[in-house]
């Protein structure tokens, strides 16, 4: 079906966590990808989706993987439709070439995610990435309007639309969003696009070296900045063991727009010291993932309210061990937590105890990168609650052979 | 329906329970007054429990249920279902919480739109979603249809704003769908439900993001000859990359239905476009001249900025009402709700025109035009032999058209009942049935809203596959709760 250039044995650089497939597929189009998942439907064979691999150690291990279907040469831009705002895309095709793409009539898709050089379109919608833009602009489930998606069985399925307001039948764009390639491959997908900024400004802050007080006054300046009618389209905290933690403000839009902003920015944060942006400031939760070294990197959610709270207790559970950690968090409350260290009983006792005072509050914790011995011992979601049963109904309506990713997401799916 | 039934139902809503014939009348239609079904009997519980006892009982004795919450929906949504009982929540209303330094508000669904901003408008906040019916329209009803407004193309629709739900699942189990804070770790469920018209089960509980009130808000009425210069305009307002608040277009017959009714002041013309900028006082000053030189170079001929919240607020009002208006010029009206790509406007609107010359009947256009969304008003008279026949067809055909140019059959309204034998010109056959293994894993009975959104329901295959249980599992490391 796609030629024997495209089928060829799995190599040990294609192991998912310790599964090793057997054959890699790279079908051309979405028919060939709906064909292939047929057919390995029917012989029996679990299959492993695949962009650029650069988030392929997220999720649980798989129980098992024959096949890794590699999105690699879905990778065209469709259509950029710059009169009406719209971009439809193949999932291979990666973030930065979709941008390159889309500036070339002054757009982009409003939408941050790590490593946009080589991640593709499949896997950030996959892995639901997002990063400090979606304070203005949300995350992907605000900026997907349509999809194709590729079941087990060989359907082809279309669900949205190329218009941004469709309310036309169930919203299946939104369900594909962050379900880890486990219901159905999406081969394309269609967004809403912005305008580029006409000017961008960042300014930062340093909050307060008192021990004390220090993570107390990080989240007063967010939740005040939140309060007050300036609109950033960034608003992230850095934190750390050592220093005190620091508040990074993005403005885009007019230059007097922003210059406003700024004005309004320095009174408002006038108990705190401003600071010179470090460079790529608005990259880094990437550098968190910096290195080979072994290290917990983890994605959490809460409340805005929570995170000088969260940030305490950090604190707390790291000083007695003099663990190493560092956090970029974004201040609609969700965020990266690196944590250094060897010792995996005393990882998993701070993982357990962090997530725990998360979900107690409605927020999670889920581990992205982590030794081997911690996955083998943590589920990397935790809790999803009572609608788990559900997920499996849905898990179990599209994909009833459990043939997509089996047990790489939440409570088993 | 069976006494032993109305005795249970009874027992738990007392007299919340409703099954008078004059008292049914009133549930049986929604704005769609075209479609009429009279239920069984009418539910109105006032709490959870309540919902979920009332649904178990359905559950067990097979009786489809019809979620309403205050009837305003424009697609037969709420349109009870033969043999089938509704449950109005129009006594859960209300707003149980407020958390500011989050931005959320946790409403019970028959909490009235406009009354979640009223209650936050004192500490500088707003709920986003504006649908025009928003001083009587219920949040559970924006949450079953997705609901937009004028205002959606710079804040998004319902979804955008929805967090969490506690849902009343057909079963009769409650769940939580999502959570306060964002990206909780699973499918999104609240995705999935906000949009699904009742038919995935009844939401009792909705946690809402509300947002921070612009520091300047300015609304520009541009008047033009024709609709298509005004198109014309909204093309250069998008293509110098701003995103206004909302911009919204109507054409002659529809601002003539405005006038009629509110005395909005509009300027009588051809193309009337109305454009709201906000945000940082400087950024919209400086936009909002840039607005008014894009619409003069476009042909405008008259140029208003409202001056005060009170001009601001008439402005708006004069659009709103403009639906209801139309029974100032003509007996009887269809309301459409298509979307277009926008950059199809022009062709679209000339291909209205020469539908409704050939059909002999006026076609009123008042238009989301930021984002594509048209509302076509198809005016007849009733008293006519035949008209109102021909004027259904000619809307399902302007409903055609929006298809034909990449379009939806609905923007805001949902399919309901009215629409949903279009979703077969919207969609192929794999992508129903695909969105049906949603239906199948939260309503496998089909008890929840049955007949509506598809133009047929499949039966749900049992489609689990063997348990295999996890590595881990089995080791007795870890169990999944």
């Amino acid at each position: 079906m796609v030629g024997e250039e495209h089928f060829r044995a799995a190599l040990m650089e294609d192991a998912v966590d310790d599964v090793l497939p057997h054959m890699v597929i790279e079908p051309g189009t979405a028919q060939e990808v709906a064909g292939a998942l047929k057919i390995a439907t029917g012989a029996g064979l679990k299959v492993i989706p695949r962009g650029s691999a650069t988030k392929m150690g997220w999720g649980n291990p798989p129980w098992s993987g024959e096949l890794i279907l590699s999105t690699h040469r879905l990778n065209r831009v469709v259509e950029h439709a710059w009169g009406d705002m719209t971009a439809t895309v193949e999932t291979g095709c990666t973030f930065q070439h979709l941008q390159e793409t889309l500036a070339a009539h002054g757009q982009r898709l409003a939408l941050d995610p790590i490593w946009p050089e080589h991640a593709t379109i499949g896997g950030i919608l996959a892995t639901n990435d997002s990063g400090p833009l979606r304070v203005r602009f949300g995350s992907l489930r605000d900026l997907i309007i349509g999809i194709t998606l590729a079941l087990p069985d060989g359907t082809l399925a279309k669900s949205g639309g190329k218009v941004v307001k469709n309310v036309a039948g169930y919203d299946l764009p939104k369900l594909a969003t962050g379900s880890l390639g486990t219901l159905g491959i999406i081969t394309q997908a269609i967004f809403r696009l912005h305008p580029l900024p006409r000017e961008s400004r960042t300014l930062s802050f340093s909050t307060s070296d008192d021990a004390t007080s220090r993570d107390g006054s990080m989240n007063a300046l967010v939740l005040a900045i939140q309060d007050c009618n300036i609109v950033p389209t960034g608003v992230q905290v850095r934190a750390g063991t050592s220093a005190a933690p620091e508040v990074d403000l993005r403005f885009e839009g007019t230059s007097a727009g922003c210059e406003a902003q700024i004005e309004q920015t320095l009174r408002l944060a006038s108990g705190a010291q401003r600071i010179e942006s470090p460079a790529g400031v608005w990259n880094a939760h990437a550098e968190l993932f910096r290195g080979t070294e072994p290290c917990v990197v983890c994605k959490f959610s809460l409340l805005p309210a929570d995170l000088g709270v969260f940030s305490e207790s950090i604190r707390a559970v790291t000083e007695p061990l003099h663990m190493a950690w560092q956090l970029v968090a974004q201040a609609v409350g969700a965020g990266y937590l690196r944590l250094e260290g060897r010792d995996s009983g005393a990882l998993i006792g701070i993982l357990e105890d962090l997530r725990k005072k998360l979900q107690t509050r409605g927020g999670s914790l889920v581990i992205l990168r982590c030794p081997h011995e911690i996955k083998a011992k943590m589920d990397v979601w935790g809790n999803t609650g009572d609608a788990l049963a559900l997920m499996q109904s849905i898990k179990a309506q599209f994909d009833p052979t459990g043939v997509l990713n089996p047990g790489r997401f939440v409570g088993g799916i | 329906m069976e006494s032993r039934i109305l005795d249970q139902f009874r027992a738990i809503v007392g007299k919340g329970l409703i099954t008078e014939t004059s008292e049914l009348h009133t549930y049986e239609c929604d704005g769609l007054t075209n479609l009429r079904v009279l239920p069984q009997a009418v539910l109105l519980p006032t709490s959870t429990s309540e919902v979920q006892a009332i649904v178990r009982i359905c559950q067990r004795e097979k009786i489809p249920f019809v979620a309403r919450g205050s009837g305003t929906g424009l697609s037969g949504g709420a349109l009870p279902v033969d043999k089938g009982v509704v449950i109005s929540l129009a006594r859960m209303k209300r707003i149980l919480e407020v958390d500011l330094p989050n931005a959320r508000v946790v409403v019970e669904p028959g909490v009235i739109n406009s009354d979640v901003t009223l209650r936050v408008a004192p500490h500088g906040y707003f709920f986003a979603p504006d649908p025009s019916s928003q001083s009587v329209c219920s949040i559970g009803g924006n949450v079953a249809e997705n609901s937009g407004g004028a205002h959606c193309l710079k804040y998004g629709f319902t979804t955008t704003h929805v967090l969490a739900l506690e849902v009343v699942l057909p079963d009769g189990s409650i769940v939580h769908l999502g959570s306060r804070a964002v990206d909780r770790p699973g499918y999104d469920l609240p995705g999935i439900f906000v949009g699904s018209e009742g038919t995935l089960g009844i939401a009792t509980k909705i946690v809402l993001r509300i947002m921070k009130k612009p520091a300047v808000i300015q609304t520009l009425l541009a008047a033009f000859n024709t609709t298509e210069e005004a198109g014309t305009a909204v093309s250069g307002i998008i293509g110098a990359g701003m995103l206004p608040a909302a911009i919204e277009m109507m054409d002659n017959l529809a601002i003539q239905a405005a006038e009629a009714s509110v005395h909005a002041g509009y300027p009588n013309c051809g193309g009337l476009l109305l454009v709201e900028l906000d945000g940082p006082d400087a950024e919209v000053e400086h936009l909002m001249a840039q607005v008014g030189e894009i619409c003069t170079q476009c042909g405008s001929w008259e140029i208003r900025v409202a001056q005060s919240e009170a001009e601001r607020a008439v402005v708006w009002k004069g659009r709103k009402a403009a639906f209801a208006a139309m029974g100032r010029i003509s007996p009887n009206y269809i309301v459409q709700d298509g979307v277009i790509p926008r950059t199809a406007l022009p062709r679209v609107l000339g291909d209205i025109e020469r539908m409704s010359a050939a059909e002999g009947l006026r076609v009123a256009n008042v238009f989301h035009a930021g984002d594509g969304n048209l509302h076509p008003l198809v005016l007849y008279d009733g008293r006519i032999a035949g008209q109102e026949e021909r004027a259904m067809e000619l809307s399902i055909n302007i409903l055609r058209l929006c298809v034909k140019y990449g379009g939806s059959i609905t923007g805001e309204h949902g399919v309901g009942e009215e629409k949903k034998m279009m979703m077969g010109e919207m969609f192929a056959e794999p992508d129903l049935e695909t969105m049906q293994l949603v239906r199948c894993a939260f309503d496998p009975e089909k008890l929840s809203n049955p007949d509506k959104v598809f133009p047929r329901t499949r039966l749900c295959a049992e489609r689990t596959g063997p348990y295999q249980p996890h590595p881990l599992e089995a080791a007795g490391v870890a169990q999944f709760f």
